[in-house]
Order: structure tokens, then sequence, then C-alpha cells
């Protein structure tokens, strides 16, 4: 299991994305490096990628709506990105889509804010924007 | 009327937080005989992982115990889990099982984890006794394979 987290910052967007597990011993680690990040970079938008959550129980809730919460107070929001099928119905189970947006596609929020003008950017030069950092478990 | 399981498993651990993985991979594995569908064993997993979880978080909080898993496979793939724990106990459990009820919100536990097991088994049964511990029991009747 481990977390990597992609900043970008023209966009003011932090992308978690989610390898692995969540349960509740988990979820302690990825509570750990996703709020450290929050601090240090100040986002509006977070994104947890749960693409490669492998298994998720109601911990995983506990996870969104505590990030939930620290966005809110910086006047920020939260995005779940692509969660698997069986990953979505715990999800709905609990009504994390009336607390947050459930997305399949990240890209509209991690592109430049006032990119209008700067369309012709091709999609390389992005990923190269986004500074990379990976975090594994010790 | 007693009905003899055609299969049974009995597993005990202690009630460290690495071993929630460990209780589900074992269900799992037990459970392969069965060739049960993804999301039906993705729902038994869930179940599980949550009531070991309670055990380790509420039953035991802060101190370490055991942990006894037992699953037993009846006829027309009826599967029975017995999950206990002899740890601290429920006060009131009409309460503890009620969505968003947590006594640990500080761990940001959802407190979901009842309704959960509720919605992806067919039958939860909660005993419990303060001092004592407390027995969960999760059923589920698996669908045939075509």
């Amino acid at each position: 299991m481990n977390v990597e987290i992609k900043n970008y910052p023209s966009a003011r967007t932090l992308v978690a994305e989610i390898c692995g597990d969540i349960d509740h011993h988990t979820a302690k680690y990825f509570r750990g490096e996703i709020d450290k990040a929050i601090r240090s970079h100040n986002p509006l938008t977070l994104i947890l990628d749960y693409s490669q959550v492998t298994f998720m129980d109601s911990s995983g809730i506990g996870l969104v709506m505590g990030r939930y919460r620290i966005m809110s107070e910086m006047g920020g929001e939260v995005i779940v990105a692509s969660p698997p099928a069986y990953i979505r119905k715990v999800l709905q189970l609990a009504g994390m889509h009336r607390l947050t947006k459930i997305v399949t596609d990240i890209a509209p929020y991690i592109q430049e804010k006032k990119a209008a003008q700067e369309q012709n950017e091709s999609p390389d030069d992005k990923t190269k924007e986004s500074d990379k950092i990976e975090t594994k478990t010790p | 009327m007693k009905r003899k399981p055609l299969n049974e498993m009995k597993v005990s651990f202690p009630s460290y937080s690495e071993n929630e993985r460990f209780a589900r991979v074992a269900v799992s594995g037990f459970l392969t005989q069965l060739d049960p569908q993804i999301d039906e064993l993705a729902d038994v997993k869930t179940a599980v992982s949550e009531g070991v979880t309670n055990a380790i978080v509420h039953g035991y909080r802060n101190t370490l115990g055991e942990i006894f898993m037992q699953i037993r496979i009846f006829e027309n793939r009826h599967v029975y889990i017995k999950i206990r724990d002899k740890g601290c106990g429920i006060a009131d459990v009409e309460q503890a099982m009620q969505p968003l009820f947590t006594t640990a919100p500080e761990e940001e536990r959802a407190g979901l984890g009842f309704a959960v097991m509720e919605s992806f088994m067919d039958k939860v049964k909660v005993r419990s006794k303060l001092g004592e511990g407390t027995t969960l029991i999760l059923e589920k009747t698996l669908k045939e394979r075509v």
C-alpha cells in the first residue's frame, strides 16, 4: 500500500492516488500523508483518486469525511475519482455522493484555472509541471 | 433444530490492527470452495472487516486481546461467521447499531460499521455483556452459480 501525491499549483489542486486496501489499519497512514500535503500545499481542490483501491470498508468513508471537514474549513472541496464498482457501493451506502463529487475524469480539475488562452499546451507539459511526491510505507 | 455444517474453520489472533487484513483474507480463502461471485465475496469481506475492526477499536480499546473467528458453511451455500472478543462489551447494543453513532470520532470512525454489515449481509446479530465481551454473528446465503 502507498499513496502518491501530486500537486498542481496553478490549478490549486492536490491529487492523492491511493493504492491498496483502505481499512482501519491503513487509513491512519493515508490520513497522515494526505494531511501533511494539504498543510504544505494549501489546495482548493483535493482529489482522492480511488482507482487503485483494492478493498475499502467504512474506514474509507471516514477518510473522505475527515478530509471533507478539513477542506471545507479552508473553503475548498473534496472530489473522489474513479472508484471501482465495489467501492462505489460502499461510498453510496454512506451517502458520500451527496457530500462530494464522484468523477471519472480529473483533467478539468488539474488544468490551470486561467487556462482559457493557454489551451495549446500539450498534456506532457502538464505531467512535468506537477511536482511528484511519492511516499511508501517504511 | 441444530444443523450440521458441511465445513468449518476456526482461527484466533491478537487484536493488532494488521490482523484486519488477515481476517479478510482468511474468510475469502475459506470461501473460495463455494466459488462465490466477486461482488458477493467483496460484501462478506467488507462485513468481516467491520466486525473485526469493531473488536479491535472498541472491544479491546487501548488494550490487547484475543479475537476468535469461526466460519461455517451449511447446505444451500449458507455462510455463517462468528466474530467474538472478550473485551469491554457494549452497554447499549441498539444504540451502537444506529447509523453514524460512534464512540471513537477522534479516530475518524464514521459510525457506519453496522450499517455496512446490515446492508451487505442477510443477517447480523450482536450479543454483548459489559465487561465480558461481544459476539457478532454474520450470515449470508450466496447466490447459486450457473
